[in-house]
């Protein structure tokens, strides 16, 4: 190969340099047909890259105090040092928006740009997850209707409404997305011209339901009735409703809440909308970081290899990709979980190196992927799998001895931890199941839904909890149900059951004493 | 296809109104802390931002999280010594200590029990002298010059370009083009009329000069049509505005301080502390309010800023003697009929007995009437002296206008000066 020249030495830049790394960049990512959406790359100041990360990382964002705070925490972890700002910053978008701090050197602007623009990027348009749940398209133009359309209710029905509405979302925010089916997709300007038909049409909806004429009645009545003396016309047949278990709460409250007016009903739409969108970032933390810091540090060498960055530039690099992708032990005071990029990195990785150098304990392992081309292999594993199932399928024992893993059962009901496997033969199996329920999003979080509206007694809303392995919820669920209580208007109970079926614990909002059923 | 944008140059306050929202949640909590800080500073410190912290529970955003019992498998790294079976005691606090993923929500609440971030000076002080005005201000003579506002007063025929006003303009110059032409339009007519006339005879009778004359005519007069301008000088029209004067809220407050030797350094301190504080809360909320300082001992003199705090001077105690110089400034410099007077007055309370009644005429026939507020504080932890009690009457008198409190120690500045000037309902 022969050696050019570097681009730039030193660690000033300029547009010009980097358009140049820019082009090399693509050059490179088009050999290892990575397929991206078109990058917008912006050039933003220190203050204007912390505003990005209170609002989550939403080019535009509707306003409320809970950014607010979180701007004041980035501040204020930015100015004692404690954060060091904006490794990267990049949206799920189409064209694909990646921010450049002005004060980066040079070495970390051809970092981020290798790093977000062609290894998130490309993360974002082959991945399954982001394939199925988000239209990186309409995105932004969702943003803006998003935006007016709360500044317009703040308008006309007053900050605090509206605050305490978003509140109320907020809380169950990662309760409003929809697991299994997809939504159909529609596009942002469809969204602007079909809210008021929505508006008008929902509020009727609502209002069938809660009709008090009873309906024609159903000869296979299922629960909820009460003794035929009672209830002599039958009032109470026709079976719970909603007939299955809900398990998007905020769809649910959208579409049955008997309460909400018009506009309160689209606000919790908006939400419901965008905790959909961030669904699958939160389901590919690590495979997301681990694919675009294995595509950066590529990518950066392959420069490196080519004469385009100098020694210097790379010897910079090098320190901070350690940095990055360091994973302190357990008992290091630095320690705060498992880093996603380590773990990532370390999983790309060692994909590669079971294609292109495989030991018998690899064939062993991976049959499949063992010798094969490790492009395919990386590709195909990026396009298919969420944190769970890629841990699942490619955490190899390699990497489990590397990051030296080991597992320990915390049962509240032995006295003592035990550790329950280690990185030996009999634990790799063992450690890999742990790891990817660890990831699973659906263990992460409690297991909550709609169990039954009492659309024919009291309206009184009712939530099933099923507890995984004993675990209880923690204290925040009373101002969570609190929460509820204001977006549903009626009391809200909350049922914990146990793998056996039966209730451990029962929560309700307004507390028991003003609310007098059973 | 790649673009780059250059963002620096668009605003970077995209957070503020959010930033804003959430010191408006919290405004009890922080008006909490900038109390104490401001009792904690020493009052020349004022004018920086302070960091303020929330306990966490009252800010947080509620979500559903597991609690902690039950079985639960932590997967870690950075295993050194143990083997598959080992029993370990569980850390103390918390179980998060070995614990990754799900004990990270623990690791988090470590350390974070407060939400703490910074106040910038201006957030600052505005919560320092929230709710707070100089009371009974009043619109004063319209006569002061210096506020004037620009308004529109109709058109007029010369100004400057930029004040021209378009549709007029063009309104003059159509109505001046159909004055102008019509004579010219009518005499065409005729002399057009004239010629057809002639042209339209026998040839044999026809006239050949008269038509070469008439024809001469009508050339000269789409001439003289053509010649009227579009659009001329004295068409022009433009948009008028005059100065107007605004009646104006002026306002001067007398600051007196006794420095007698009976001050002793700490009430000195006191009352300057309090006077700062007064000081940068007429600075900061009134463009126009003028400041006269007044300190005296035995005889009272009017003194600059510098002095006023600086300076050290001592002696015996004569209050109604600041009290006549503060009459004879008013009558000299500034007219009730234009001025909003104020007077704040710090003293320990120790006067000479039988000035304390001087004190009480003083203010009962000569200032009183002219004030707008008179206050009092009297740095003392002692019981009253003569000055107070005759005071009492002066308030009992004037109850809205004149209002006297006590210091007893440097704590009780802030709330004092709160309570003095908090913002009373419309009067």
């Amino acid at each position: 190969m022969t050696r050019r020249k570097p681009i730039a030495t030193g660690s000033d830049w300029n547009f010009d340099i980097l358009e140049s790394y820019e082009q090399e960049l693509a050059r490179l990512a088009d050999e290892y047909r990575l397929d991206t959406y078109p990058n917008q790359i912006e050039i933003i100041t220190t203050e204007q890259m912390m505003d990005a990360y209170a609002s989550v990382g939403m080019p535009v964002g509707y306003h409320h105090w809970s950014f607010g705070k979180q701007f004041l925490a980035v501040e204020q972890a930015y100015r004692r040092g404690q954060m060091g700002l904006a490794y990267e910053l990049v949206i799920n978008s189409d064209p694909c928006i990646a921010y450049l701090m002005e004060e980066n050197t040079l070495m970390m602007q051809v970092l981020v740009m290798a790093h977000a623009c062609y290894g998130h990027n490309s993360f974002f348009k082959g991945n399954y997850l982001f394939r199925t749940w988000t239209d990186a398209s309409s995105i932004v133009d969702y943003l803006v209707f998003a935006r007016k359309y709360v500044a317009e209710c703040e308008e006309r029905h007053g900050v605090t409404a509206v605050e305490q509405l978003l509140d109320a979302c907020h809380a169950l925010q990662n309760y409003g997305v929809d697991r299994y089916k997809r939504p159909s997709p529609i596009s942002a300007e469809e969204e602007v011209r079909r809210q008021a038909e929505r508006e008008e049409y929902l509020q009727a909806q609502v209002n069938t339901l809660w009709r008090t004429i009873p309906g024609p009645r159903s000869s296979d009545a299922l629960l909820g009735s009460l003794d035929s003396e009672e209830d002599p016309l039958g009032l109470h047949e026709g079976g719970r409703y909603p007939p299955e278990p809900q398990e998007n709460l905020l769809y649910f409250i959208e579409k049955n809440a008997p309460l909400l007016a018009p506009w309160q009903r689209e606000i919790v739409r908006i939400v419901r909308k965008l905790a959909q969108y961030f669904y699958p970032q939160r389901q590919t933390q690590v495979m997301n970081e681990g694919w675009a810091s294995f595509w950066h540090y590529t990518l950066m060498n392959r420069l490196y290899d080519e004469g385009l960055v100098d020694e210097g530039l790379m010897l910079e690099f090098l320190q901070s990709h350690t940095a990055v992708v360091s994973q302190p032990g357990f008992d290091s005071p630095f320690y705060s979980g498992i880093n996603p990029y380590a773990l990532g990195f370390a999983m790309f990785s060692d994909i590669k190196r079971m294609c292109e150098s495989p030991t018998d304990e690899d064939r062993e392992w991976f049959p499949d992927t063992a010798g094969g081309d490790w492009l395919e292999v990386v590709q195909f594993a990026m396009r298919n799998f969420k944190d769970e199932s890629f841990i699942q399928q490619f955490l190899s024992p390699k990497v489990m001895r590397d990051l030296k893993l080991f597992s320990i059962v915390d049962d509240d009901q032995e006295e003592m931890l035990e550790v329950a496997a280690i990185h030996d033969e009999r634990g790799y199996r063992r450690i890999r199941e742990a790891l990817a329920a660890q990831y699973a999003l659906s263990l992460r979080e409690p297991n909550i839904q709609v169990y039954e509206a009492d659309i024919r007694g009291n309206r009184s809303l009712t939530l099933h909890h099923v507890q995984d392995r004993r675990r209880p919820l923690g204290r925040s669920v009373y101002p969570v149900i609190r929460h509820l209580h204001q977006l549903w208007g009626f009391p809200v109970r909350l049922e914990s059951i146990a793998q056996d079926g039966s209730v451990t614990r029962r929560y309700q909002w307004p507390l028991p004493d003003e609310e007098v059923k059973e | 296809m790649t673009y780059f944008i250059d963002r620096r140059p668009n605003a970077k306050n995209k957070s503020a109104v959010n930033r804003q929202r959430f010191l408006d949640r919290y405004r009890t909590h922080i008006k909490r802390s900038v109390e104490e800080a401001v009792n904690r500073r020493s009052i020349t410190d004022m004018e920086r931002g302070e960091k303020v912290s929330i306990p966490t529970r009252d800010i947080s955003e509620p979500v559903f999280q597991h609690g902690t019992g039950g079985r639960r498998t932590i997967v870690s790294p950075g295993n050194k010594e143990f083997i598959e079976g080992d029993r370990l005691r569980r850390p103390g606090g918390g179980g998060g200590g070995g614990g990754a993923g799900e004990g990270s929500a623990s690791n988090q609440g470590e350390g974070m029990d407060e939400f703490a971030f910074s106040l910038s000076r201006e957030e600052f002080l505005d919560f320092v002298f929230d709710g707070l005005e100089l009371p009974h201000l009043e619109r004063k003579a319209l006569k002061d010059l210096d506020e004037v506002k620009p308004v529109r007063a109709g058109v007029t025929r010369d100004g400057v370009p930029s004040r021209i006003n378009i549709v007029r303009s063009m309104r003059e110059a159509y109505a001046r083009r159909i004055a102008m032409r019509a004579p010219i339009r009518r005499a065409l007519r005729e002399a057009q009329e004239a010629l057809d006339e002639e042209e339209s005879k026998d040839p044999v009778l026809r006239n050949p000069s008269r038509i070469a004359e008439l024809k001469a005519e009508i050339e000269r007069l789409e001439k003289r049509l053509e010649a009227v301008p579009y659009i001329d000088t004295y068409d022009l029209r433009y948009n008028n505005l005059i100065n107007q004067p605004q009646p104006s809220s002026k306002a001067v407050m007398f600051c007196v301080m006794d420095v007698s030797g009976s001050m002793t350094q700490a009430h000195k301190d006191i009352a300057k502390r309090f006077f700062l504080l007064l000081y940068l809360f007429l600075e900061r909320n009134y463009e126009k309010v003028e400041l006269v300082f007044v300190r005296h001992h035995t005889a009272a003199k009017e003194v600059d800023e510098e002095e006023f705090f600086y300076s050290r001077e001592t002696g015996g105690t004569i209050v109604s003697s600041a009290l006549s110089l503060v009459d004879e400034i008013i009558t000299r410099r500034y007219s009730p009929s234009q001025w909003n007077l104020y007077v704040a007055q710090a003293s320990d309370g120790d006067n000479w007995d039988d000035d304390s009644v001087n004190c009480r005429e003083l203010l009962m026939k000569k200032l009183m009437p002219r004030l707008q507020y008179f206050t009092y504080v009297e740095i003392t932890p002692h019981a009253h002296q003569a000055l107070w009690e005759e005071y009492e009457t002066v308030a009992d008198e004037y109850s809205d206008r004149f209002a006297m409190r006590q210091i007893v120690e440097a704590g009780d500045i802030y709330p004092v000066f709160r309570e003095l000037f908090k913002r009373r309902a419309a009067h």
